[in-house]
């Protein structure tokens, strides 16, 4: 599986990257170019789907990615782990900054204003929070395998508390979020198929190019630290 | 086993904090003197929104002030000790347990001097005591668990300050909700929704804190 992955097709980058480059100009120039249905209110900034849900998606997934590793770090206390995981949550807040920045403008467009109190926009907000209180936590130790062992900790209750506020609470209150408080999902009558044929490729590139990065600062994150390493023998 | 474990801590715990009266009316004296202070800048408060909200904040700052010192004023000699003694499950419940029980009573305390002072508007009393029992519980739950962790860096309050407050704001939106559907007297059934909320906040958190605190005090 491993090997798979490491097969690389020129300039020393794996084949995963080229489709990750692919997908998301597929993305970026296909979403502008194809017929999208017309719908009142929504009109043109429906094309938003394939760049606000998407990223939001590949936020996701990434810092499911980072959850993983913070479980795996408190079951074998290796640091590769804990740099993955604080990796990943980086590049997660990152998706998610550009999802909200993507979904203001959809909600300037659509909704009227740059933001508007509802649940699922300041669920995202509060999760960007707690995700940024991670991050202010790790800064905060010295020791290393403390910093990742308590990092774990929290990361863990982060990850929990997204789902919550993110999947949960928008669910049980009311939302203008398709799908959520009565509101019809995209899914369900709109999202048709020549939608779902940018739709699905976009998710997978975005979170392709989410993991270079990630993969990029392990590495510079992992060369670091051998240094380190070196400098004390 | 962990049932008595609990027991004797949260018994131990009862009794240091009454040992020590200095905390306790420490943090009396804080919720009523930043009920009186509300009462000498505001004198009466008739719109429910202002007098739900003023309620709630005070309650959100004390609850900080008085859950902050569980982990943060144990020196680490005695907590080393504590860790001989007993399972991290039971000394997490027990910490969550005394501390849910700490900020129902100071509530309550609050409530009741609230009213004294600023008036009382609320029609349906059972309900928002209700708020009260179940705002508490998860205040003190969250704030049990980000102390734990913040005691592991330098312990310094800011930061745990800066951990708690993004899960306190939905807990606290939520409680005004429900509360202020308690001041303005509507049926319990409305209420039923943000209710089970908070309970499964209290409940995650709690569930959170039992599986994680181990992993918290290997040192």
């Amino acid at each position: 599986m491993q090997k798979f992955f490491n097969i690389q097709l020129a300039f020393g980058l794996e084949w995963w990257k080229f489709l990750a480059i692919a997908l998301v100009l597929y993305a970026l120039i296909g979403g502008l170019l194809i017929d999208v249905p017309a719908l009142p209110i929504l009109h043109e900034t429906i094309r938003n789907l394939y760049y606000h849900v998407t990223q939001w998606f590949g936020m996701m997934i990434i810092l499911f990615v980072s959850l993983w590793h913070s479980i795996r770090y408190l079951s074998n206390f290796k640091m590769q782990h804990d740099f993955v995981a604080s990796e990943a949550a980086n590049v997660g807040i990152y998706m998610g900054i550009l999802g909200i920045l993507t979904g203001s403008v959809w909600a300037k467009f659509t909704w009227g204003a740059w933001w508007v109190s509802d649940a699922k926009l300041n669920g995202a907000a509060i999760t960007l929070l707690i995700y940024f209180a991670y991050i202010i936590l790790r800064n905060s130790m010295d020791e290393e395998q403390k910093r990742a062992r308590v990092a774990a900790v929290y990361n863990i209750f982060a990850f929990t508390m997204l789902i919550i506020f993110l999947m949960v609470l928008p669910r049980l209150t009311d939302s203008l979020h398709p799908g959520n408080g009565g509101n019809p999902g995209f899914g369900g009558y709109d999202l048709d198929n020549t939608m779902k044929l940018i739709f699905y490729p976009a998710v997978i590139g975005w979170t392709l190019l989410g993991v270079w990065l990630m993969e990029v600062c392990i590495r510079i994150r992992t060369l670091n630290h051998k240094l380190l390493i070196k400098q004390f023998k | 086993m962990l049932f008595t474990e609990v027991k004797h801590l949260v018994r131990k715990e009862l009794m240091l904090e009454l040992r020590m009266k200095y905390a306790l009316n420490g943090i009396l004296l804080y919720v009523v003197s930043t009920v009186f202070v509300c009462y000498l800048s505001f004198r009466s408060v008739i719109q429910p929104t202002t007098w739900n909200s003023l309620f709630w904040i005070i309650m959100l700052f004390a609850s900080v002030n008085a859950v902050a010192k569980s982990f943060m004023q144990e020196s680490k000699g005695r907590q080393l000790y504590m860790h001989t003694l007993a399972s991290p499950q039971a000394i997490i419940l027990s910490k969550i347990i005394y501390n849910v029980l700490l900020m129902i009573s100071l509530s309550l305390i609050c409530f009741f001097f609230y009213s004294l002072f600023i008036g009382n508007l609320v029609q349906d009393i059972p309900m928002f005591i209700l708020c009260l029992i179940l705002g508490s519980a998860g205040f003190s739950s969250v704030l049990t668990l980000m102390s734990a962790i913040a005691s592991r860096t330098n312990g310094n309050l800011t930061l745990m300050a800066i951990l708690s407050f993004p899960v306190q704001v939905p807990l606290l939106m939520t409680l005004i909700k429900v509360s202020k559907n308690a001041i303005d007297g509507l049926d319990a059934s409305v209420s039923y929704k943000y209710l089970i909320i908070l309970l499964m906040i209290n409940v995650v958190v709690a569930t959170l804190s039992y599986i994680l605190f181990p992993y918290l005090c290997r040192d």
